[in-house]
């Protein structure tokens, strides 16, 4: 299959980029790893006249520590953040996140900017930076923006995302309580989408939740951040009833299709399994944190 | 636009489209087809060349997204005229029965061995979960890999035993 015909450039400046960007508009799609749009270009799903490659911008990549937050680049790998060098506790649940994402070979050059960008409701790392309550720092030739996670999903495909912007960072509040997460995924085999997959990260303040977070895959039209579900937990010590109910009102929050990959009535439940699943391990690895 | 870049350590180019593939640059302009299409949707393998080292799909690559990178295909495995570990391996193990899945595979044998020597039958299978094999349900590949893994750990000692693996007949 071949994408239909379009210029290419490469950019060896982040400016040099958003430059093209801002002539361009629309008619021109940013390209990072390339694993997501270049299967859409080869099914002619997208048919930009100019491709932006940012793959080569430099100092765009790598998991940091800087001014009270924990800054991930949009173009660090899936495959760096599955190996999980120098990642703060507090984002510890990013490897396993990682580590079901596609295949090795597709994390050894996706981006996960660039599938954040791509918005798919059944992308991993949507629900994780809606579970860390995540600030996107967009740039622009104008100057630079911050959009919060869970402003930036606006349906299947659709982000709060200008034509001329490009995601530059991922950040979150570094947190000096103990604070952790967890992924769970369900798929059919390697490669697939998800069935249903959870994110979830917790803040504890003493004995009580201060903070909570819950993204969910594939059960919407976009990656859900299961509010109703985070509100049960802050304030309260996480006891069996506490979270049984979150998981509860998280599975009521999704809105899955019947689908070859089950029935909706079958993901839902899965969801609030996984809820639970996961704010266990969360719990568990936060106390390790303070401990 | 022209591209260029190392294939099997040797400087190749040529003037392509933005919208080739890198599997299409490597055997249609390169007549490099040791590198095959299987399902041109990412989910296969057959197409796997190394990228900088590690593996990758050549179907989901521009051959201008590459430009002034290396890249090592099925056919700079073998040492003159002497089997790869991983080929002797695969041959020592009939880990192949159409060859269809093989190139990916032994690619991602050898990528997997360069930065694991000593990998357990999980981390193989791991390695290997984004290829597809139809023939051999796997059980040879693996061991196929795990003899590769067995005379390049030997070969680092005494480097005369790749020699003797690689023998083949």
């Amino acid at each position: 299959m071949f994408p239909a015909a379009f210029d290419y450039r490469s950019a060896a400046t982040l400016d040099e980029a958003l430059a093209l960007l801002a002539e361009h508009g629309d008619a021109a799609k940013v390209m990072a790893g390339g694993q997501s749009l270049i299967p859409l270009l080869k099914l002619r799903f997208a048919q930009p006249s100019l491709l932006v490659d940012i793959g080569r911008l430099q100092g765009m990549s790598g998991v940091a520590q800087k001014d009270g937050w924990l800054t991930i680049g949009a173009l660090t790998r899936h495959v760096d953040l599955e190996r999980g060098r120098d990642i703060p506790h507090q984002l510890s649940f990013l490897p396993e996140a990682a580590h079901w994402i596609a295949d090795p070979l597709v994390r050894n050059q996706g981006t996960i900017g660039g599938s954040v960008c791509h918005a798919d409701p059944s992308g991993d790392w949507g629900s994780v930076v809606l579970a860390l309550d995540a600030d996107l720092v967009v740039r622009s030739a104008k100057g630079e923006r911050v959009i919060h996670a869970a402003d930036f999903f606006q349906g299947p495909f659709t982000t709060a995302l200008h034509p001329d912007e490009i995601l530059t960072e991922i950040r979150v509040a570094s947190s000096s309580k103990p604070s952790a997460g967890a992924y769970n995924k369900l798929e059919r085999k390697v490669g697939d989408f998800a069935t249903v997959a959870v994110a979830v990260q917790i803040e504890l303040d003493g004995k009580k939740v201060s903070k909570a977070g819950i993204g969910l895959t594939a059960v919407g039209p976009t990656n859900v951040k299961a509010t109703a579900a985070e509100k049960a937990l802050v304030g309260q010590e996480p006891t069996e009833a506490v979270i049984a109910e979150a998981a509860k009102l998280a599975a009521a929050a999704a809105e899955p299709k019947d689908d070859v990959r089950g029935s909706a009535e079958f993901k839902k439940d899965v969801v609030r399994v996984y809820v639970q699943r996961g704010l266990k391990t969360a719990l568990a690895r936060a106390k390790e944190a303070r401990a | 636009m022209k591209v260029s870049m190392n294939v099997n350590g040797v400087e190749r180019g040529g003037d392509v489209e933005p919208r080739v593939l890198l599997v299409d640059f490597l055997r249609t302009n390169l007549r490099q087809t040791g590198t095959h299409i299987g399902c041109d949707t990412t989910s296969c393998g057959a197409c796997t060349v190394l990228l900088d080292g590690e593996p990758v799909k050549s179907c989901t690559l521009l051959a201008v997204q590459v430009q002034g990178r290396s890249i090592t295909t099925v056919e700079g495995l073998a040492q003159g005229a002497n089997l790869s570990p991983m080929q002797a391996g695969f041959h020592e193990e009939h880990g192949l029965q159409c060859g269809f899945c093989t190139p990916g595979m032994m690619l991602v044998g050898t990528a997997l061995l360069e930065r694991n020597p000593n990998p357990t039958e999980d981390e193989i299978r791991w390695a290997i979960s984004g290829n597809i094999c139809r023939c051999t349900g796997y059980m040879n590949i693996v061991k196929a890999i795990q003899h590769a893994a067995k005379a390049t750990r030997a070969g680092a000692s005494t480097p005369a035993a790749v020699g003797a693996a690689a023998g083949g007949e």
